[in-house]
């Protein structure tokens, strides 16, 4: 019993802990500048709260929120796309095929696997530059959509899928890409889901790749956008805090209809055996 | 094991006709070349350049004619301001993997075992995942370490008589660590947390029944049964915390960037590294070799920590 009460305080405490850092982004957000920066008075929640600095960032024009925002999306729904066709058939071609080098070419993905992406920022930004794609989206895109970790996760899975259901089709006469279209990648949907929501949450909160590459504003992605705001040391603190619950906005929606794909995703990742 | 399950799965023909789309090499390389492909062109052939541009003068050129052996490498290793970054780097990973590593766990055993609430804290905990580290940094240094007593944390030392504490800009006692340590705890706990959840469900209930029985509960049950059964998942925890740390950048940068730049002190590698080669410089030569000393080290570090926690060794 007394065990019990304790647990229950323990994690009381640690989830109000958890939960303040979002009291405080709701707080600065609707808020006056007044209220935020006043050393005598703590304004614990604003009485009349300042819905218009939700509207004020996007006429801020030092920084581009509402093309960030868009860049962004475009960027995360591009990249979980495309990841998802990609390393779902390099996995499904890694788990199936019959040729000698099929393990020798995942030994090689294996490899690059255990490369810390960061290290590779400064070579990979001498190719795209070289390519002439800084500042463009093709170069906050491409170098993106080649995820091992998403290949071998795809690699792993479908070597536990049942291939009854492939060997059916295939009686019939279907060949492989037939095969995968109309049986495996209608079976695999809760996995891609679970691939593709944690890709998409990479892709919107990437911020190094984004800040190498977008150096014009017209490139600048939503974490770029804040990022300016923070270390420009900006003086609209309540917008600053406006614009960074807008760039959560869709984040949140997904956490609220996609949780158990997100979680289930996550337990994908650290699955390694 | 691949090998074995899809000869098995290609035994049988499909069909009697031989066709060109028949060639197993042809739907290899239709489903896999894609990703090879890209992943030769962007990873594979970058790492390489980036070798073969450490051994040459590369200052705003990637495709440099003067080859000057070591002299990038002596140049980097003898910089005070990069070795101070690797310093950095180790004692931050020193600090950050086993704590988030304990945390972690123990947020998970205790919502494991709860009953009633059980979703409702593993949501709150697993919520800050959906939140960016620039959002983080943002919050962590305007509101929550706000530097005069406008800060939420001053307002409440306030309360005690403590007078405001400049929390990013003192250097003696150095605050800054208690601000980038606390916005990577919340930001990692849950997402950690859930991996351990995941690992916890499939310890067999059985091993804690005999365990009771021979009166090895609470601690002892722990110890002896839920440690040894989450050795998979915690090397795999550990390995992921370790490349976590070395690629700290986020926060770093957004925490503690001001109009005047970087501050000289808490600089870890990849902040250096995008100064020295993205920055001003735009010295691919020097960036190159330091991207080159900084694998060498996380190489060290993984293979280590490998031996530490037996990752090497089979699972029986």
């Amino acid at each position: 019993m007394a065990t019990r009460s304790i647990r229950y305080l323990v994690l009381g405490v640690a989830a109000m802990l958890f939960l303040v850092p979002f009291y405080l982004l709701l707080r600065g957000a609707l808020s006056t500048q007044a209220q935020l920066v006043s050393i005598e008075q703590w304004t614990w929640f604003p009485s009349h709260p300042e819905w218009s600095n939700l509207k004020r960032i996007f006429t801020d024009s030092s920084v581009p929120l509402g093309r960030s925002l868009l860049n962004s999306a475009v960027i995360a729904v591009t990249q979980t796309v495309l990841v998802l066709i990609i390393s779902g058939m390099a996995g499904y071609g890694l788990a199936r095929s019959t040729v000698r080098y099929a393990n020798a070419v995942f030994y090689l993905i294996v490899a690059t696997l255990l490369i810390p992406a960061a290290v590779t920022f400064v070579p990979s930004f001498v190719m795209v530059s070289t390519l002439g794609w800084v500042s463009t989206l093709r170069g906050l895109i491409v170098p993106g959509l080649f995820q091992s970790l998403a290949t071998f996760l795809f690699r792993q899975y479908f070597l536990g899928f049942p291939k009854e259901l492939e060997e059916a089709a295939r009686i019939d006469g279907a060949g492989p890409m037939r095969t995968f279209c109309s049986i495996v990648v209608p079976n695999s949907l809760g996995f891609a889901a679970a691939i593709g929501t944690i890709t998409f949450i990479g892709s919107w909160n990437a911020f190094l790749w984004p800040l190498v590459i977008g150096q014009d504003q017209s490139a600048w992605t939503v974490q770029v956008s804040l990022s300016t705001y923070i270390t420009a040391q900006s003086v609209d603190i309540p917008g600053m805090f406006a614009a960074a619950i807008v760039s959560m906005v869709p984040l949140l929606l997904m956490f609220l209809f996609l949780q158990r794909w997100i979680v289930a995703g996550v337990e994908q990742t650290g699955i390694n055996e | 094991m691949t090998g074995a399950a899809g000869r098995l799965a290609s035994a049988r023909p499909a069909s009697p006709r031989r066709k060109w789309t028949d060639s197993p090499h042809l739907w290899f390389w239709i489903f896999v070349g894609p990703f090879v492909a890209g992943l030769v062109v962007f990873v594979v052939i970058p790492i390489i350049w980036s070798v073969w541009l450490s051994f040459y003068d590369a200052r705003n050129t990637v495709t440099p004619t003067h080859f000057v052996g070591f002299d990038n490498y002596t140049r980097m290793l003898g910089d005070s301001a990069f070795r101070s970054s690797l310093v950095t780097f180790v004692l931050f990973a020193l600090f950050i993997v086993p704590t988030t590593f304990v945390l972690s766990l123990a947020l998970a055993v205790l919502v494991s075992n709860t009953r009633a609430g059980k979703a409702f804290f593993r949501s709150v905990f697993f919520l800050p995942t959906a939140c960016s580290y620039v959002v983080a940094a943002m919050i962590w240094r305007e509101s929550l370490f706000g530097g005069t007593a406008a800060g939420l944390i001053n307002t409440v030392l306030g309360w005690f008589g403590v007078a405001p504490i400049a929390w990013l800009s003192v250097v003696h006692p150095p605050w800054y660590w208690l601000v980038l340590v606390t916005v990577r705890l919340w930001l990692q706990l849950g997402f950690f947390m859930v991996l351990f959840l995941a690992a916890l469900q499939r310890v067999p209930k059985q091993l804690y029944e005999a365990a009771a029985l021979d009166g090895a509960t609470g601690w002892k049950a722990f110890r002896y049964i839920t440690f040894p059964q989450l050795r998979a998942t915690s090397t795999a925890v550990l390995m992921l915390l370790l490349v976590n740390a070395f690629q700290a950048f986020d926060e770093f940068y957004n925490v503690l960037t001001t109009t005047a730049g970087y501050p000289p002190y808490a600089r870890p590698p990849l902040v250096y590294l995008y100064n020295v080669a993205l920055g001003n410089g735009q010295d691919f030569g020097d960036g190159s070799a330091g991207a080159i000393i900084l694998t060498l080290i996380i190489a060290v570090f993984a293979l280590l920590q490998g031996r530490l926690t037996g990752l090497g060794r089979r699972e029986v």
